[in-house]
């Protein structure tokens, strides 16, 4: 027992050299990448524009006031709804799909997992690109549909908002498929079993029994589609044709071409409370581990 | 046949639906279609990408002759590599740091390190171009590397700390009563231990690398443009097929380096499975089964 002490201290006193080494850099890197990038971004935002494009002083609340334009009420109201819409059909389409990957025959899993994977590997950018080929006026499926003779001339599918919704969808399902599928795998089947053998129906087990033990997955999943499809402005630049405005082209805007830092920052912060308040409501179903 | 291979523990039937395996195709189609769109046309003799004519190879070869396209090409893999690589670094040597050491902010860090996989891509990148064009640094790959380390490097600090927390420490106690320093028992016993964590997180680093458009979009300068802003600027012009030649090497690319990764990971969880078993011990999963009522 002594012995085993004295190890331990010996070990406990020689080694904050070493543990700062280890975690130093990591903590370094993150305080002036991350926290100082951050806390300036919160500080620009009470500042106000000045002459050169950037912020400076005195300390107003210009940016927040900005955002009370109902211009940018109406943008962010679109945005909230546009990014709802992708994470409700995500679920919708994701659900059944996590469902079926969870139940295949365990020979397939990795590999199905793998598929579901692979795309994520593959540039989105390439594979919206693939898309604009696809869905334009002059693309494959509406020359097809001229070549069978079922329209005249070609439907407008792109450039419209319900090919941002497509766009979005499309890229983010991945996002909303897989920690879905990790509750699922989780589901202790003897609760079903019981369920079904108290003479449950097939409906009441799933709304009773399945759904709330796979809501952490499906929380996860809302949030990993939902957060990300926020800032996601190039599909709207692609595949919107950047004609109805939403939060992300609004911030890169004040950034790159309207030169107002004080309110693009102001909205970041508004995202970020936005995100928070999710996180918030998040950890009081599911861990942030299995947000990873 | 079919029954044989069911997981007996959740004893219920997967005979499969055919309703279900179609639908499942059909996700996957949705998945692949563009991919394989993209993959199509860079064969294509049509400059126009509309409808396929004849099947040429012309487009491998002028993609070598566009210097702009091959520029952001060879950007894009320098800032995966060194990004991963100093991810990977920093990140494993912070794991196991975190994992060894008992300090007053450990649970802050653990903590903080959530941020950057939280907070939107979009205000990332907009806190980078404040933060870089404030202290006058001109974006270029060593803006683009330094912001694809911040949001990489907390993925593979995550997954090489789960690796962490499934094994036994006693194994290093042992190497280290038997006469191993510490760095010989980092060395020799830990790094193995966790080569694994350490691949995939590598690989999730390197996805979310190459991946990135947003980030990359406000911390590019103009000479450092990635392949994928280049597709962003090309796509209103109309893009010529060999951007899709290109595109499609990268597909064979990612994906060789995808099997090659999981077949290593899969190599290494096998040798230490084997190791572990002989000598008798239990995986942290089996033991929490064993324990539970």
């Amino acid at each position: 027992m002594g012995h085993l002490f004295k190890e331990k201290k010996k070990r406990s006193g020689g080694s904050r050299l070493s543990c700062i080494a280890m975690i130093g850099p990591v903590v370094v890197w993150m305080l002036l990448f991350l926290l100082v990038p951050l806390l300036y971004v919160i500080c620009i935002s009470f500042l106000s524009k000045n002459s050169y494009g950037g912020a400076g002083l005195p300390v107003t609340l210009q940016g927040y006031l900005g955002m009370l334009q109902s211009e940018y009420g109406r943008i962010f109201l679109q945005s909230l709804w546009l990014s709802g819409k992708t994470t409700l059909i995500c679920l919708l389409f994701g659900y059944p799909f996590a469902w079926i990957i969870a139940h295949a025959p365990k020979k397939w899993k990795p590999f199905l997992l793998l598929l579901l994977m692979l795309p994520f590997w593959i540039n989105s950018m390439i594979r919206i690109y693939g898309w604009i080929t696809l869905l334009r006026s002059q693309g494959v499926v509406n020359q097809m549909l001229m070549a069978a003779g079922l329209i005249q001339k070609p439907l407008d599918i792109l450039y419209t908002d319900g090919a941002v919704l497509f766009g979005m969808v499309y890229d983010l399902l991945p996002f909303t498929v897989l920690p879905i599928y990790t509750s699922i795998e989780k589901l202790d089947h003897s609760l079903v079993e019981a369920a079904q053998d108290l003479g449950a129906g097939k409906w009441h087990v799933f709304t009773r029994v399945i759904l709330p033990q796979t809501m952490p997955g499906i929380f996860a999943g809302s949030i990993q589609t939902f957060i990300p499809s926020l800032g996601l402005f190039y599909i709207s630049d692609m595949m919107g044709g950047a004609k109805t405005m939403y939060i992300g082209n609004l911030i890169k805007n004040q950034f790159l071409s309207a030169r107002n830092w004080p309110l693009g920052a102001a909205l970041s912060i508004v995202l970020i409370l936005i995100t928070l308040m999710l996180m918030r409501l998040y950890t009081k179903v599911g861990s942030l581990d299995d947000m990873v | 046949m079919r029954h044989n291979q069911m997981n007996k523990t959740t004893g219920k039937s997967r005979e499969f639906h055919p309703l279900a395996v179609g639908y499942a195709c059909l996700i996957y189609l949705f998945l692949f279609l563009p991919i394989f769109v993209v993959i199509l046309f860079s064969f294509n003799s049509s400059a126009r990408n509309i409808m396929f004519e004849h099947f040429t190879l012309e487009w491998y070869g002028r993609m070598f002759q566009n210097r702009q396209l091959m520029e952001a090409f060879w950007n894009t893999i320098l800032v995966a590599f060194a990004s991963t690589l100093i991810a990977v670094v920093i990140g494993t040597l912070c794991a196991v740091g975190l994992h060894k050491f008992e300090f007053k902010l450990k649970q802050t860090i653990n903590q903080a390190l959530y941020i950057p996989i939280v907070i939107p891509e979009l205000v990332f990148a907009i806190a980078m171009l404040v933060f870089f064009t404030s202290l006058n640094v001109e974006m270029s790959l060593f803006t683009l590397i330094v912001s694809h380390v911040t949001f990489s490097m907390p993925f593979v600090v995550i997954t090489v700390r789960a690796r962490i927390a499934g094994f036994d420490q006693s194994i290093e106690e042992a190497a280290r009563d038997l006469g191993a320093n510490e760095w010989h028992t980092f060395y020799r016993v830990t790094l193995p231990m966790i080569l694994p964590g350490v691949i995939s997180g590598g690989m999730l680093a390197l996805t979310i690398s190459l991946d990135d458009v947003v980030v990359s979009y406000f911390t590019a300068g103009l000479d450092s443009t990635t392949l994928p802003l280049k597709i962003l600027g090309m796509v209103k012009k109309g893009i010529s097929p060999d951007v899709n030649a290109l595109s499609t090497l990268m597909i064979i690319g990612t994906v060789g380096i995808l099997f090659l990764s999981t077949a290593i990971q899969n190599h290494l969880e096998r040798k230490q499975d084997s190791r572990t078993s002989s000598t008798g011990m239990s995986t942290p999963v089996q033991s929490r089964k064993a324990s539970a009522p």
